[in-house]
């Protein structure tokens, strides 16, 4: 084959379960790259010398190097390369924004299709896993010195992954009784598989980091407490996790969910092999479902597996400005999910036992662009309209949870309560605490969390290595 | 896993459990609960931290059983374990010298009033207890908070065992005695603390609830436990779970509670009559 001609090849597309054999159960949606199309995809990477797609991907992944390997099918090579990175490259092949990222800046793209960097990533980090060929990095001698990491989310678990492979001690504490943060509570089964979060985690584990489980810190110990005990810096990833409500009459009624308990009800708890798992979610005949990003599209793709008659998306803007993924919404259509547009809630309305059964509605239509570059929606009189629901999700956004902060007084937080830190360092205005993910962003990514714990880990091991931290010494 | 270090049969579906939980033990203060799973499959329930021994590093709680996992709970024996134990989670209530407080109990709601008590005392203020049950065999830490108060008053709603009646009565017929109280703490059933707030609030008489709604995480992340707190929105695992009574709106919240009324009577006809040997061993 010549160089053109493999430069020529289509971009290779991930088979996927049908919409109507995939709504009957929570199995990943797109079944993944067979080892040809692999090959053939990562022929299409154009080796560029000076990669833009490097620098479009927040950990800065060594795409060129890793579709090389692929190409000439060592693959198990290609997913340790990744992970000297990126240590969840299976689940960043999944979630990632690839579209916004790397993606974006590939010069493939320019004319026609990028290279699907996303699905290659993929496809080498199940390849390692599924052939059981994972091997633990060499790890340097201990340096004498401990890290604690609060929340093991996206952030801190690369964190975790980048400091103990420079030598360091790391205990990971999680609030809930796993580890993986949002990666398990918060998005579904069916676009990110459990057991995948659980094998990468493992890995780390492997390597030697320590979790404490069922450990919320601000609570059972305190920041402060963790430096006098031995840790000579702390992370905080807790994440975004306080759900924003509507605010609107009714909100209490039964049915009514913030998208974080529905997704942990279902995903975390396994509502939905009820009663078989002991807790229960409301599955609801018509289920709508409030908002436009990723996590509506989750809570209405995860509603529509719960067998309800219909499952209705809510957003108050128009399609093209839904911050969801384009994958998302396509998936979601194909599985039946309404989506009724330029639409806000205005209350609930509920039955005498207090139970939802209806939600008033008004039509909204777009002004000029606001403070996001989005343009405004504006309710219009008198357009109010009711539609029957026993199942409402609001999935508006995340506010940062405030647990830390409110135990950690001398860390210097912003007007939403978000802890404030250095850009480029992750460093708080506390000695020895650093930062990164939600808890600094608001909602924002997994990969731009992981970015994060990057820069941060970067910073803590200058930290400890240096005089700067002088405080413990057990 | 927690192992289970003893366990009290305190009536026939009420048992008091010491839980080895050195951490926790050390770091609780009166008011503050837990969230326990039983085993893989367990949901998420909180219960209220009795008390403590920092020595053996144990805390106690104590459970009713009204549904299939407190029904599960109430199957363990010394020796067992729990598989996940997380807290001390909520406020601590608020102690301080207020004066007189009168402490209501209502059923189990004496498990959560009797640690405030203890403090309350310690700080201070002169209790006296009111603590009341459907029927004698039903009541419970009669003797712990004898101990722990000035004066203690016993009601049962079937005259079984001391006054016969409400714990409202009790409390009206103090309040228009010359008893100057200066504050009420009510745990017990909604319907309870309800009728206590309605009884106080003509009195202007600060009075505190400790609610217990339906929670899933625990750490604010949810919005399951979420409550009408004087108009607002308050989440009562981060915010509570004590509350000014008079500001709280118990319909809502009972309604709430009763969320899974269906899902949880299937839950128990399925430990009951389909699964029930199993759900019981894989526990063990």
């Amino acid at each position: 084959m010549t160089d053109k001609e493999r430069k020529n090849k289509p971009r290779q597309i991930m088979t996927e379960q049908g919409p109507l054999e995939r709504i009957a159960n929570f199995y990943e949606v797109p079944y993944g790259y067979s080892e040809d199309q692999a090959v053939n995809e990562a022929m299409r990477c154009l080796q560029c010398k000076e990669p833009k797609c490097v620098s479009g991907c927040p950990v800065n992944v060594d795409i060129p190097w890793f579709t090389k390997l692929v190409v000439e099918g060592r693959f198990v090579e290609a997913a340790r390369k990744i992970k000297e990175s990126n240590p969840l490259p299976a689940v960043c092949g999944r979630v990632c924004r690839q579209e916004d990222q790397c993606e974006k800046f590939c010069l493939k793209g320019k004319k026609g299709k990028p290279v699907s960097i996303g699905a290659l990533e993929r496809f080498v980090a199940d390849y390692e896993r599924e052939k059981g060929d994972v091997s633990v990095p060499e790890i340097p001698k201990w340096t004498g010195k401990k890290v604690a990491v609060v929340g093991s989310g996206p952030a801190g678990l690369t964190v975790a992954d980048d400091l103990v492979k420079r030598g360091h001690k790391v205990t990971i504490f999680e609030a809930l009784h796993v580890p993986g943060g949002v990666l398990m509570y918060g998005i579904p089964e069916f676009r990110l598989p459990k057991k995948i979060v659980e094998a990468e985690i493992e890995y780390l584990k492997k390597m030697g980091v320590e979790i404490e489980l069922n450990s919320v810190i601000g609570k059972i110990e305190t920041v402060d407490g963790l430096l006098a005990d031995g840790y000579h810096a702390a992370f905080i990833g807790t994440g975004a996790g306080f759900p924003v409500f509507l605010n609107i009459s009714g909100e209490n009624l039964v049915g009514v969910y913030s998208a974080n308990e529905y997704l942990t009800r279902v995903n975390l708890m396994r509502a939905y092999r009820f009663p078989e798992y002991d807790t229960p979610v409301l599955r609801g005949r018509r289920v709508i479902v409030i908002g436009g990003g990723n996590t509506a599209l989750d809570s209405a793709r995860t509603a529509r597996r719960l067998c309800p008659e219909e499952v209705t998306v809510v957003y108050r803007r128009s399609r093209e400005e839904m911050p969801a993924r384009a994958e998302e919404v396509r998936h979601g259509g194909e599985e039946g999910v309404k989506f009724m547009f330029l639409t806000a809630p205005t209350r609930f309305i509920g039955d005498r036992e207090g139970r939802l059964k209806a939600a008033e509605f008004v039509r909204m239509e777009l002004s000029d662009p606001d403070e996001s570059g989005r343009r405004r929606p504006l309710p219009i009189g008198g357009s109010e309209f009711q539609v029957e629901a026993d199942v409402a999700i609001v999935a508006i956004g995340n506010d940062v949870n405030p647990l830390i902060q409110n135990t950690t007084p001398d860390i210097g937080t912003g007007i939403c309560g978000n802890i404030i830190v250095e850009q480029e360092t992750g460093t708080t205005s506390k000695k020895g605490v650093f930062a990164g993910g939600d808890i600094v962003r608001g909602g924002a990514t997994v990969i731009l969390a992981m970015g994060d714990g990057r820069k941060a880990a970067a910073s803590i091991h200058k930290y400890i290595m240096t005089s700067g931290s002088s405080g413990s010494s057990h | 896993m927690f192992e289970i270090t003893e366990k009290i049969q305190l009536s026939h579906s009420v048992a008091l459990f010491r839980i080895k939980a050195p951490k926790i033990a050390a770091r609780r203060k009166a008011g503050q609960f837990i969230i326990i799973r039983l085993n893989e499959y367990g949901e998420r329930i909180p219960l209220t931290i009795v008390d403590s021994d920092t020595g053996e590093g144990t805390i106690t709680v104590i459970s009713q059983e009204v549904g299939k996992t407190t029904g599960m709970l109430g199957a363990l024996d010394k020796g067992d374990h729990i598989l996940d134990v997380v807290g001390p989670l909520g406020k601590p209530a608020e102690i301080k010298r207020f004066g007189t407080v009168v402490c209501i109990g209502g059923g189990i709601g004496a498990a959560p009033v009797y640690p405030i008590a203890k403090e309350m005392r310690a700080a201070g203020n002169k209790i006296i207890s009111i603590i009341g049950a459907r029927s004698r065999n039903l009541l419970i830490l009669e003797r712990e908070m004898q101990n722990v108060s000035d004066e203690i008053i016993v009601a049962t709603d079937d005259g079984s065992y001391g006054h016969h009646g409400f714990v409202t009565q009790i409390l009206e017929r103090l309040i228009n005695e010359p008893v100057k109280v200066d504050m009420v703490i009510a745990v017990g059933p909604l319907p309870m603390m309800n009728a206590v707030c309605n009884v106080t609030r003509p009195h202007k008489i600060h009075t505190m609830v400790s609610l217990n709604p339906v929670m899933v995480d625990g750490t604010g992340m949810c919005g399951a436990c979420r409550v009408t707190i004087g108009g607002k929105n308050r989440f009562v695992c981060v915010d509570g779970p004590e509350f000014d009574g008079h500001l709280v709106d118990f319909e809502e919240l009972l309604r709430r509670n009763r969320s899974y009324f269906t899902e949880e009577k299937m839950a128990m006809e399925e430990l009951t009559y389909h699964e029930g040997p199993r759900c019981y061993e894989r526990n063990i």
